[in-house]
């Protein structure tokens, strides 16, 4: 098997992907490449297909059809060696509410095996760059939301993984928590992250390398958020966005 | 139409409301906009007599919130944050069973939900837990309106509602301010704001402000400049590069541009783009703009903390 250290092509291949349920096509053959620390905005309206294409992704789900690696792993095949090398994080932050900040952190670690050493090492290192030294043993429940932001974010990406998928990760947070975040995301794709990130805030898919608008199960528009401007002759992607939706109907 | 006063309730140790006081007058599409943990809904569910206060008043219509709670009951529609139908039900019979309820039937006040209702109305034998989201929301509206409320609350609805839906979901508490209707609604979006006639800014159970958007964004007291870059990557260097400019006071990225305030004379687009051209950034725009509610409510926040 392929180490995610090894491998240097793009960290998300997706070659003419289908997912049916039944007689329904939820994902009609989409394809796309992410490289090694991209950005990426995934964007569409509710019941596109996103959560499906996601799910496929995290190899969760098996396509029904087409050709899908991520971190140079099979989609078909390798789901659980997807699994240990991606990180996940959804607009719920995944946290275990009744552990402390410590103990999630040693239920992470637990999960993915990462050695005690470099757990006890790891932990320290991060809760003094998110500032929570002192809420190490409190409830994750009692914490502010921006918090817990950052922390499901470092939980994340707590085993390294070569992707982190962001499922609309910072709906309802306030606006300068909210751009705190997004330094924080630029940092760890400045490191080699990918990140793969969903929202229904117009402005953040601004702050992507490239997007992608997916309706009605297929991808109808991918490029950078220059480029999409450009295209659809409007000044923002929530003019894109809207455009895109009544081409549609 | 509804008069809050010093109102506070906490939960515990937490203090969600902090003496909060704001008129809606008759027919005002009022907007509460705050992130989450502002007290948003805690305000909304004393209003809607689910709760209690720990102290100060609140009346709507003149009745108070807490001694005449029944009637107030039969005057609010209320469509609270998570979707609080009953999904075994149909579309109809949901409709049917929130009529029944308050004594009344569809056919009554049809004539209120009829531009939304019409939209749903083909899934109509569709349980209403197997609906799409935004299809949810048409739903659960047209039931908050069924019994012709003079007041509707609305809970954030349109929170992880996609760009398009949220347009059209404006458009219809547009439409139903014109038939007369009070509404107060919340949400986490700042750009949302403007589409109300007054709003009040939230955040920790403090009011930052409350007035008209247009008002609010006029007050805005610093210079603001907008700075466009080409290239993500450039835009990350530059915010990085921009914090450390002296006279600045804020740097945010702000969709396509990054937008900074500044108190100082001496700092203008003139050598806000000599300085970062000096740093070898190119193609660098950067002008003079209005400020927009998000601009205000940071500005407010970051004040508040201090």
């Amino acid at each position: 098997m392929k180490q995610t250290s090894e491998y240097t092509g793009p960290i998300i291949r997706v070659k003419d992907l289908v997912k049916k349920f039944g007689s329904f096509t939820a994902v009609d053959h989409i394809s796309f490449e992410v490289n090694k620390g991209e950005i990426f905005g995934f964007l569409g309206a509710n019941g596109a297909g996103k959560t499906t294409a996601i799910r496929m992704l995290c190899g969760l789900l098996e396509p029904t059809s087409g050709a899908l690696q991520v971190a140079g792993f099979d989609g078909y095949h390798q789901r659980e060696a997807i699994k240990r090398n991606i990180g996940y994080m959804s607009q719920k932050f995944s946290l275990y509410e009744d552990l402390t900040v410590y103990e999630n952190f040693r239920l992470y670690a637990g999960i993915y095996g990462i050695p005690r050493q470099e757990r006890i090492r790891k932990t320290d290192e991060l809760l003094k760059k998110l500032n929570l030294e002192e809420s190490r043993n409190k409830l994750v429940a009692g914490l502010p939301l921006g918090w817990k932001q950052k922390l499901a974010f470092s939980l994340a990406l707590f085993h390294q993984p070569a992707v982190v998928f962001l499922d609309e990760p910072s709906g309802g947070v306030d606006p300068l928590t909210r751009r705190t975040f997004w330094d924080l995301i630029y940092e760890v794709a400045h490191q080699g992250i990918t990140i793969f990130v969903t929202t229904h805030y117009m402005d953040e898919a601004e702050y992507c390398n490239r997007v992608a608008i997916m309706s009605e199960g297929k991808i109808v528009a991918l490029d950078t958020p220059i480029a999409l401007k450009e295209q659809y002759k409007t000044d923002s992607m929530d003019g894109v966005f809207l455009k895109i939706a009544r081409n549609k109907e | 139409m509804i008069k809050v006063s010093n109102l506070e309730k906490s939960y515990g140790e937490v203090k969600a409301l902090k003496g909060i006081s704001l008129e809606v007058e008759k027919g005002e599409l009022f907007g509460l906009i705050g992130p989450d943990g502002a007290g948003k809904t805690t305000l909304m569910r004393i209003l809607v007599t689910l709760l209690l206060p720990d102290s100060g008043s609140a009346t709507m219509d003149g009745l108070n919130v807490v001694d005449d709670f029944r009637k107030i009951r039969k005057m609010v529609g209320y469509m609270p944050g998570r979707f609080s139908l009953y999904p075994d039900l149909t579309v109809e019979e949901n409709l049917q069973f929130f009529a029944t309820v308050f004594g009344g039937t569809i056919a009554a006040n049809y004539h209120l939900i009829k531009d939304i209702y019409i939209q749903i109305e083909p899934f109509k034998n569709r349980p209403a837990g197997k609906l799409s989201g935004g299809m949810k929301q048409k739903l659960a509206l047209s039931c908050a309106l069924i019994h012709a409320p003079k007041v509707l609350i609305l809970d954030e609805p349109t929170t992880g509602v996609d760009a398009v839906s949220r347009k059209e979901f404006w458009e219809m508490l547009n439409k139903l301010r014109h038939q007369g209707i009070t509404i107060l609604v919340s949400t986490p979006y700042m750009d949302e704001a403007n589409l109300c006639d007054r709003v009040a800014l939230i955040q920790n159970g403090t009011i930052l402000s409350i007035d008209s958007p247009k008002n609010i964004t006029k007050s805005f007291a610093k210079k603001l400049f907008g700075v466009k870059v080409e290239t993500t990557a450039q835009r990350f260097e530059c915010v990085g590069l921009l914090k450390e400019l002296d006279g600045i006071d804020s740097v945010f990225s702000f969709g396509e541009s990054i937008h900074i305030t500044s108190n100082q004379k001496d700092i203008n687009e003139v050598n806000v783009k000599e300085y970062l051209n000096n740093k070898g950034h190119q193609g660098i725009l950067v002008e003079k703009i209005e400020a927009s509610i998000e601009d205000v409510f940071m500005e407010l926040m970051q004040n508040e903390a201090n």
